[in-house]
């Protein structure tokens, strides 16, 4: 409607468009603060997000050689599948994935429901799960880092103690991927078990009374009637993982010393972007990475908006 | 007032935006005669004699050059591959900027090297003469020079001279083959306490950095002559891996925790629980002005071969290079001033002996080793003259004189793949290490024949 009143003005007599200009002046001063506070956001999102990931996209198809960029196709797509590190790299990826939802995922959830079923010191509990994620990450891997000591760690120290045999932990090409996955859960649990509790806490007691009353247990009323009820927060969250853990990197950079860890265990995508790009200065050939990752997130997104409507109807 | 806050605020946003989208010209340009460089790796506030002696530098340069007025950038470390990667991609180096010798192809590559061939004169560099071939080859691509080196250096083996002592060795003595370092890191190793006989590396790239300089001892080469092909997997490569995955897991002289990189190594040879590693005489700087060691603790030799001292090893050093949107007056004044600084005998950064021997810096290190001629003689001379510390616990590394080869072609993503073979060999006991380097010169292959 309003476009055909726009566009019949072209015709108007001088009056009815001065009206219609001083409506529209009016429309803009009333909206100029809304406007004027928009326009950070907008530039910010625009510089810092926006405009890099057009970039990224360009470059992709692009190399740089002695100060000239050059169009060259799928080439960086084939230099960086034919990289002995490319298949390796996304089956690392994918286990830590695997793993961190394993344990990233049913943990804070268990947590949370003990969290709910308790009477006392809930708060002190909140806190006390919570503060892993207030230290600031590089610490808390250090930390890591000493207790998988295969030398003097206090982890291999109690093993001993207890003549129970000892392992490298991130020097064991078969442990080193579990090792960093459970620093990751011991670091990042904690948002995660306080929104699985706001979740928990928003069911109404009614259904776990009726529950109680049909003689359900523990088990039975958390499977017929927590689960079902955090359904949606339980799927959102297990996408935000996906996305967050198949972008892993700072982990095994400080749990490995430099991220690739004995045999390449522990080389992930991200880290194969960050060494063409800051190792090997071949920006093409990340960028054409970063895009392919983008692009199979992207996939996980699409499986997950089709799966909540799916829920929804 | 909601309204002008807003737009105060989005107009603030749009300068930023603005200043963010503008490109750096590379420095003041030249005006009226007069003109300004910028140069980086000035010494930071956390080195505060380092730092006055840059100013004092600075302004007595710019004295003898009325024309010339200098901004210096304080950065450390000097390069970080992450911010230098960057700046090469968004072009804003300063006018003259720190690199490393590896570096050159990186920067050539990014088309942000000024060719500076024709203002390498003796009359802005009057020790050009005197500086080896071999440093200047490192300068060269196509016959044209991109920049002026600041220090070099080849790699030998640091001993822990105390550590020596007490295991009953001579520490003027170092060991100058594996089979006489694995028996002095047997007996180091007997000291108890923790203490490592040998430490090597086996992460963050540096410990294929370490393979290249221990398989050039060896006589052998990371890649063939014209770059195309991995050339390390034969007896002298499985001689590598063997001499170490010996030292970790038949003789344990090496401890139990592998996967050091850079910075590991120092902190245990500077705390005393380790008897020796391969380095860079630099390290040794490091470990007393960063970790608190004593200069009179360290002492070199060669890097060891198999039954004798090596026949070669890695040769390395950093330079200054100079912005492709320089101007002739500014590269002139920064060739200038980087003889000042660097490269002139008796004074600037380096070479100024009585101001670093007054203010507790290091004098007598085997390193840099830029001169021949002359200038070498003068310099040694000068440096024996105001030695902080023993020059004789460097002798054997001197006296050896291994020659230097550099580094490989593609020299990180080489690393990278030689790291993984170190670090099986350090911390499987049942690696196969002719496997092992079956498996990197595959892997070398594939990234040499991407690279070309």
């Amino acid at each position: 409607m309003a476009v055909a009143t726009a566009s019949s003005g072209t015709d108007a007599p001088p009056a009815r468009a001065a009206d219609r200009a001083g409506a529209l002046r009016r429309s803009v001063q009333r909206n100029l603060t809304a406007h004027g506070f928009l326009i950070g956001a907008v530039l910010c999102f625009a510089c810092f997000q926006w405009y890099p990931m057009v970039r990224e996209v360009i470059m992709s198809f692009q190399k740089a050689k002695a100060g000239r960029t050059t169009w060259v196709g799928l080439h960086n797509l084939d230099q960086i599948v034919h990289d002995p590190s490319f298949w390796p790299a996304w089956r690392n990826t994918a286990e830590f994935t695997g793993l961190a939802l394993l344990f990233g995922f049913a943990l804070p959830f268990v947590t949370a429901v003990v969290m709910n079923e308790l009477r006392h010191a809930r708060g002190y509990l909140r806190i006390l799960v919570y503060l892993p994620v207030m230290l600031p990450p590089v610490s808390s891997l250090l930390l890591f880092k000493y207790l998988y000591n295969p030398e003097y760690g206090p982890i291999n120290r109690s093993l001993q103690l207890l003549h129970l045999p000892t392992s490298g932990w991130l020097q064991s090409p078969d442990m080193a991927m579990l090792a960093v996955v459970v620093a990751s859960t011991w670091m990042n649990m904690g948002s995660a078990t306080l929104i699985y509790l706001a979740a928990l806490q928003n069911i109404p007691g009614e259904l776990y009374e009726a529950a109680e009353l049909d003689g359900a247990g523990l088990l039975r009323r958390v499977w017929h009637v927590t689960i079902p009820q955090t359904r949606l927060v339980l799927s959102l969250m297990l996408m935000l993982q996906i996305v967050a853990t198949m972008q892993v990197f700072v982990e095994p950079f400080i749990l490995t010393n430099g991220g690739q860890g004995v045999e390449g265990s522990t080389t992930t995508v991200v880290y194969l972007i960050y060494q063409y790009a800051f190792n090997f200065s071949n920006y093409g050939a990340a960028c054409a990475l970063g895009l392919l990752l983008l692009l199979v997130l992207a996939g996980f997104s699409v499986i997950y908006v089709r799966l909540n409507r799916r829920l929804e109807s | 007032m909601r309204r002008s806050a807003a737009l105060l605020i989005a107009g603030a946003l749009t300068l930023t935006a603005a200043a963010c989208s503008s490109s750096s010209d590379g420095g003041a340009k030249p005006t009226n005669g007069k003109v300004t460089i910028s140069i980086d790796c000035a010494p930071p506030k956390s080195r505060p004699t380092q730092r006055k002696q840059w100013a004092d530098d600075i302004a007595a340069f710019e004295k003898l050059h009325p024309n010339i007025t200098v901004k210096s950038i304080d950065t450390f470390p000097c390069e970080t591959p992450e911010l230098f990667t960057a700046a090469l991609k968004g072009g804003t180096e300063p006018n003259v900027f720190y690199t490393y010798f590896t570096d050159k192809q990186q920067v050539l590559d990014a088309g942000q090297a000024a060719d500076i061939t024709k203002y390498v004169t003796s009359e802005n560099l009057p020790v050009k003469d005197d500086i080896m071939s071999s440093v200047w080859d490192t300068q060269k691509s196509g016959g044209k020079i991109y920049g002026i080196p600041r220090t070099n250096y080849t790699m030998g083996m640091i001993i822990n001279r105390k550590l020596f002592q007490k295991a009953g060795l001579n520490p003027d003595q170092p060991p100058q083959t594996w089979a006489e370092v694995e028996a002095d890191a047997k007996k180091i190793a007997a000291l108890g306490k923790g203490i490592a006989g040998y430490g090597d590396y086996s992460a963050g790239n540096n410990g294929g950095w370490h393979f290249t300089a221990e398989i050039y001892a060896q006589g052998g080469r990371m890649v063939s002559d014209d770059g195309t092909k991995a050339a390390f997997n034969n007896p002298q490569g499985l001689a590598v891996l063997q001499n170490l995955h010996k030292l970790r897991f038949d003789d344990n002289v090496m401890g139990s925790t592998q996967l050091y990189k850079w910075g590991d190594l120092q902190k245990q040879m500077a705390a005393g629980k380790l008897g020796m590693y391969i380095a860079a005489p630099d390290d040794i700087t490091y470990m007393v002005q960063s970790l608190g060691a004593h200069y009179e603790d360290f002492g070199m030799g060669p890097v060891p071969g198999q039954s004798a001292p090596g026949v070669g090893t890695l040769t390395g050093g950093d330079d200054y290079m100079f912005n492709v949107k320089d101007t002739p007056e500014q590269i002139k004044a920064g060739i200038q001033l980087l003889s000042y600084l660097w490269l002139t005998e008796g004074q600037g950064q380096q070479y100024n002996y009585p101001r670093s021997k007054s203010s507790g810096q290091a004098v007598g290190l085997p390193q840099p080793q830029l001169f021949q001629g002359a200038t070498a003689t003068k310099d040694a001379q000068l440096k024996a003259a105001n030695a902080t510390m023993s020059v004789q616990a460097f002798e054997p590394f001197v006296k050896a004189n291994v020659p230097g080869v550099t580094e490989p072609g593609n020299a990180q993503a080489i690393y990278k793949i030689l790291d993984t073979t170190m670090a099986s060999a350090l911390t499987s006991r049942n690696a196969d290490l002719k496997k092992l380097l079956d498996t990197a010169e595959q892997q070398v292959n594939q990234v040499l024949a991407n690279a070309q």
